[in-house]
C-alpha cells in the first residue's frame, strides 16, 4: 500500500509502485478530472501540482510521489471559487474542455509563484499545455483576469487584517 | 442545380455512414449530466414533447440530440427552445439524447453531428418545441383555472392568469404532457428575440472548470475493467498468431484477446493493460500495404489524374475550347497530404454487455451507427443496444468513425463485465481516419482585360463516402464539394472528379472538402490575379459582383486588415471560403526572416446568417483558424512502409499558445437564415498564408504543409 495526500486528504492505493500519478488518480482513486493526453509530458492535460509546483502526473510513478502534497483539479476549490477557474468561467474559456483541468492547473500553478505574469511569462508558462481547439486568446485573457481577481481578492485579505 | 446534387450526395453518403440504427427510444439518464437531480421530481412533472421534460419543482431538462464536442451545441440549442418557452438559460439541465427517430437530422440522414448544420436544423425545430410546449403548459393552466387561455401569459416559466392566478410550468407540467400538439403556433419574429442573437455563457463550462465534465474516458461502472487494443502496425495488417501466456500471467490482466481489429488486452486497471502489452506477442500479416509509403501514394494519384479518367461534376459553358483560345493561361497542380484529427481525448469506448443487451458509453458523432457498430460486435439486435452520449473531448470527424467500438464490446462479452477500452496517443496518431491527400489541377484562361473566362478544376483523390457506401461511383464525393459550389462567376467551368484508393481508411475531417478545394482555388486566384496585373481582393470582387453578401465579407476584411497598406517586413495574403451556408474571408500577415516564416495577425470576417450565440460563434472562428494554423504550417502523416511515423505530439506538431497569432475577427450581423460555423474558419488559413508568403519571397507553394517547403 502506498499513502498519498490528495487534496489534503490522506490516501492508500494498491497500485504498483510504477503505475504513474495520473492512473492512480483516474482508476484506483475515482478522480477523473485529471486528463490522458499523450502519455509522455507533451501535452499537459494530466498536470496536477505537487507541493504547489506543476508537474506532468502522465510520467510521474507513484513511488516518487510518496509523502508528497498533490492537488488535482477537484481539489483547486470546493466551489469553482478559485481566481483561475472565475476568470475561465468569466472568459467562457472552454469549447471541448478536455484540456482543461490541465490548462488551469498550469495557470493556478503559475499565479501562485508569479501573481502578476506579463505576456512572456504567460505564454512560457502554458506552452506545455496543448489544447487543440484552439482556446489559445481566451486562455491568455483569463490568466490576465485572474491576476487581477487574486489581487483583488488579495486586497481584500490584506485590508480585513 | 449543383447545389442540390450536392447536397443529396451529402445526405446519402452520411446516411450510409449512419448506417440502419435502431429506432427504440429509450428512457435513460446521461452520466455526468443531470447527476444529483432529484427523479421523484422529474417523474411527477410531465415530458412536453422528444426534447422538453419539466419536473414538478419547475425543473427543465432538454433533450440535445447533437453531440457537444466543443461546438457548443448544449448551449445553442437549449437557447433556441428556452427563447420560445419564455424561460431562464441558468434553469436548464442538459442530456444527451438516445437513438431516436426524433433526433434524426435530415440533412445528414441520420442521427448524426457533423457538417456544421446542427443549429440549420435544430432553428425551426426547437424553437417550434418552446413554443409548442408554452402553449400546452398555458393551455393546461388556463383549463385549470377554467378561463381563457388568451388571458394567460407566461414569464420566466410561470403563467399567471385573470385575478393574480399563477402557476409554475412545473405545476401544470403533468397535464400539459397530457394534451393535444398545437399544430399553429406563432413563431417570435427576429425583433423579439430575449435569448437569441445574444452572447450568453456556455451551460456546460462550469462542469469544465472544476473537473466533473464527464468525457468518455471518464465513465465509471461497477466493476469496469479496462483494456488496450494492439492494431496492426502496418495499416490493415491481420492477427495471424499471439503469445500471451506471459502476459497472462501478469497482476491484473484478464484476458487477452484475438478480434479483427487486433488484440484486446483486459486487466483490471490501465496501467496493468499497458504494461502486459509490451510483453504480448503477436505476428502479423501485414497485408497488401507493406510497401505503401507518401512517395507511392503521391505517384498513384498522379497516375490516375493522367488517365483523364475523371467523371464530370460540373460544366459550364465549354472549358475545354475557351481556355485554349484565352489570351493568357495558367496552369498549376497543387497537393495535399494525408491529416491526422488529434483529438485531445484519445479515442475511448465502454461497453457493458449484459445478457439480453448492451450499454454503450461513448464520444460519438454517430448514435445510429455506434448502435449497429455494437450490435453486431455483441450478436444483438440493434435495438437492444442502449447508447449513452458522453462530452466528446474533441470530434473534428474522427468520432463519425465507429472503429474504436467493436474492442470493448467484444471483451465486455467476453469477460463478463463492462470494459472501457482506451487507445493511447500513439495509438490514435498511427491508425486514424487519416483526412484523404488530393492532386487538384486548375488551369484557368484570361482574356485580354484581365478577367478570368475559363476554368478547369481536376481533382483526384481517395473517396470518404466509397467506405460507406462501396457503390458510390458519381463525381458528386464530399472530396469535391467546395469546388463544385465554388461562388466565383465565371462563365466556363468545369470540374471533374477522379477516384483513387489508397489502400487505407480515410474519413471526414473538419472542413472536409473545403480545406484542400479552398488551398487550390484560392491559391490559383492569386496566381491569376497576379497574371492578370490585378489587385487579389479587386480580382476576387470581380467575379462576386452578383453575390453582395460575399462581396461585402471579402471587402470588409480587407479593409480591417488595412489591405495595401504596407508595413515594414510585413506581408499580406488573402483568401475567400463559401460553405455550410456561411462566407468567410481572411487575410494572413506576415514575416519571412531567413527562410522562417512567422504568422503575425489573422484577420477574419465573417457572415454566418442570424446568430444563436455570437460569443460561441467567435470562438468557434478562433477554435477553426487556430486548427486551420496547424495544418498549413505543420500538418501531415508520412507512412513507411505501411506504417504512420508520426506517433504523439512530438512528431505530429499542434499550434501551442506561444504560437498563436494575434487574432481580429469580425462577425457580420445578418437576418439571412443560420450557416454552419464549426468548420468555416478553416479553410482559408492555409491560402491566406501561402499567399502572402508569395508576396513576401516570390514563391508559389503549392502543396503543404508550409515546413516542408523551402522558403528561402
Amino acid at each position: 500500500m502506498t499513502k498519498l495526500k490528495v487534496n489534503n486528504r490522506l490516501m492508500e492505493t494498491d497500485a504498483a509502485p510504477d503505475t504513474p500519478l495520473l492512473w492512480v488518480l483516474r482508476d484506483h482513486l475515482g478522480m477523473t478530472g485529471t486528463k490522458f493526453g499523450c502519455g509522455i509530458a507533451l501535452c499537459g492535460a494530466c498536470t496536477v501540482h505537487l507541493d504547489g509546483v506543476a508537474v506532468r502526473s502522465c510520467v510521474l510513478p507513484l513511488h516518487a510521489v510518496e509523502g508528497g502534497a498533490i492537488t488535482t483539479i477537484e481539489g483547486l476549490s470546493p466551489d469553482r471559487g478559485h481566481a483561475v477557474q472565475k476568470a475561465w468561467l468569466e472568459i467562457d474559456v472552454p469549447q471541448c474542455g478536455y484540456c482543461q483541468s490541465g490548462q488551469i492547473m498550469s495557470a493556478a500553478a503559475l499565479l501562485h509563484r508569479n501573481p502578476n505574469p506579463s505576456d512572456a511569462q504567460i505564454d512560457a508558462a502554458m506552452s506545455g499545455n496543448l489544447c487543440r481547439c484552439g482556446t489559445y486568446p481566451r486562455i491568455r485573457k483569463a490568466i490576465r483576469r485572474a491576476a487581477e481577481l487574486q489581487g483583488a481578492d488579495g486586497a481584500a485579505d490584506g485590508a480585513r487584517k | 442545380m449543383s447545389r442540390d446534387l450536392a447536397e443529396l450526395t451529402r445526405r446519402r453518403f452520411l446516411g450510409a455512414a449512419a448506417g440502419a440504427g435502431g429506432t427504440v427510444l429509450l428512457a435513460m439518464t446521461v452520466p455526468g449530466f443531470g447527476a444529483g437531480e432529484k427523479p421523484g421530481a422529474r417523474a411527477a412533472g410531465g415530458r412536453l414533447n422528444a426534447w422538453l421534460t419539466i419536473g414538478a419543482d419547475n425543473s427543465f431538462t432538454v433533450v440535445v440530440d447533437r453531440s457537444e464536442m466543443g461546438q457548443g451545441v448544449y448551449t445553442a440549442l437549449p437557447m433556441l427552445l428556452a427563447e420560445e418557452l419564455e424561460i431562464s438559460l441558468d434553469v436548464i439541465s442538459v442530456v444527451a439524447a438516445p437513438v431516436g427517430d426524433a433526433y434524426i437530422n435530415p440533412a445528414n440522414g441520420g442521427q448524426v453531428t457533423g457538417t456544421s448544420n446542427s443549429v440549420q436544423d435544430a432553428w425551426e425545430k426547437l424553437r417550434l418545441a418552446g413554443a409548442q410546449a408554452r402553449t400546452m403548459l398555458v393551455a393546461a393552466a388556463a383549463e385549470r383555472w377554467r378561463v381563457d387561455p388568451r388571458l394567460c401569459h407566461v414569464s420566466n416559466g410561470s403563467i399567471s392568469g385573470p385575478a393574480g392566478k399563477t402557476v409554475t410550468y412545473g405545476g401544470v407540467a403533468a397535464a400539459a404532457a397530457k394534451l393535444p400538439v398545437p399544430k399553429d403556433v406563432k413563431l417570435k419574429p427576429k425583433a423579439g428575440f430575449q435569448i437569441i442573437g445574444k452572447p450568453r455563457l456556455r451551460i456546460d463550462s462550469p462542469k469544465k472548470v472544476d473537473g466533473s465534465a464527464e468525457f468518455g474516458i471518464d465513465v465509471k461502472l461497477p466493476g469496469l475493467m479496462y483494456a488496450t487494443l494492439v492494431q496492426s502496425p502496418v495499416l490493415g495488417g491481420k492477427v495471424t498468431a499471439v503469445d500471451a501466456a506471459a502476459a497472462e500471467a501478469m497482476p491484473g490482466v484478464r484476458r487477452v484477446l484475438v478480434t479483427d481489429g487486433g488484440v484486446v488486452i483486459v486487466a483490471e486497471h490501465f496501467w496493468q493493460a499497458l504494461t502486459a502489452r509490451s510483453v504480448v506477442k503477436i505476428t502479423w500479416d501485414p497485408g497488401s500495404n507493406a510497401d505503401l509509403d507518401n512517395a507511392g501514394i503521391r505517384a498513384m494519384l498522379e497516375k490516375a489524374a493522367n488517365s483523364r479518367q475523371g467523371l464530370s461534376a460540373r460544366a459550364d459553358g465549354d472549358a475545354a475550347n475557351v481556355l485554349k483560345s484565352a489570351k493568357r493561361s495558367l496552369h498549376s497542380v497543387y497537393e495535399l497530404p494525408l491529416l491526422a484529427h488529434a483529438p485531445m481525448e484519445p479515442m475511448n469506448c465502454t461497453a457493458d454487455v449484459k445478457r439480453d443487451g448492451c450499454d454503450l458509453y461513448v464520444g460519438t458523432q454517430v448514435q445510429q451507427a455506434a448502435q449497429l457498430a455494437a450490435a453486431t460486435a455483441a450478436g444483438l439486435d440493434p435495438g437492444k443496444v442502449r447508447v449513452f452520449t458522453t462530452l466528446l473531448g474533441g470530434g473534428f470527424g474522427r468520432r463519425l468513425d465507429v472503429d474504436f467500438i467493436p474492442a470493448a464490446v467484444i471483451a465486455s462479452k467476453a469477460v463478463g463485465a463492462p470494459v472501457k477500452v482506451i487507445w493511447t496517443r500513439e495509438d490514435d496518431m498511427m491508425h486514424g481516419t487519416f483526412r484523404p491527400p488530393a492532386r487538384e489541377e486548375i488551369s484557368g484562361g484570361l482574356d485580354a482585360e484581365g478577367r478570368l473566362i475559363a476554368w478547369s478544376l481536376d481533382i483526384t483523390s481517395p473517396s470518404i463516402t466509397a467506405r460507406a457506401s462501396p457503390s458510390v461511383t458519381d463525381p458528386f464525393d464530399s472530396v469535391v464539394e467546395a469546388a463544385l459550389n465554388c461562388p466565383y462567376a465565371v462563365p466556363n467551368f468545369s470540374l471533374t472528379y477522379t477516384r483513387r484508393e489508397i489502400g487505407i481508411d480515410v474519413g471526414y475531417m473538419r472542413s472536409v472538402s473545403h480545406a484542400p478545394n479552398c488551398f487550390a482555388i484560392e491559391s490559383f486566384m492569386d496566381e491569376l490575379a497576379v497574371a492578370a496585373g490585378k489587385d487579389p481582393v479587386e480580382f476576387r470582387l470581380g467575379m462576386l459582383a452578383a453575390k453582395p453578401r460575399h462581396a461585402h465579407v471579402l471587402r470588409t476584411a480587407a479593409e480591417r486588415a488595412g489591405w495595401g497598406l504596407r508595413k515594414p517586413g510585413r506581408h499580406q495574403g488573402v483568401a475567400f471560403m463559401e460553405g455550410y451556408s456561411t462566407q468567410v474571408a481572411q487575410v494572413a500577415e506576415i514575416s519571412v526572416v531567413a527562410g522562417e516564416i512567422k504568422v503575425h495577425k489573422i484577420t477574419c470576417v465573417v457572415d454566418c446568417g442570424q446568430m444563436v450565440n455570437p460569443r460561441i460563434v467567435e470562438s468557434q472562428i478562433e477554435s477553426g483558424i487556430v486548427f486551420g494554423l496547424t495544418a498549413a504550417l505543420w500538418g501531415e502523416v508520412t507512412l513507411v512502409g505501411g506504417r504512420v511515423r508520426q506517433t504523439n505530439f512530438n512528431s505530429y506538431r499542434l499550434l501551442r499558445g506561444n504560437e498563436m497569432p494575434e487574432l481580429s475577427v469580425h462577425l457580420v450581423e445578418s437576418d439571412a437564415a443560420p450557416g454552419g460555423i464549426g468548420e468555416a474558419a478553416v479553410p482559408p488559413v492555409a491560402p491566406a498564408i501561402c499567399n502572402a508568403i508569395f508576396a513576401a519571397t516570390g514563391k508559389r507553394l503549392r502543396s503543404l504543409p508550409i515546413a516542408r517547403q523551402k522558403l528561402a
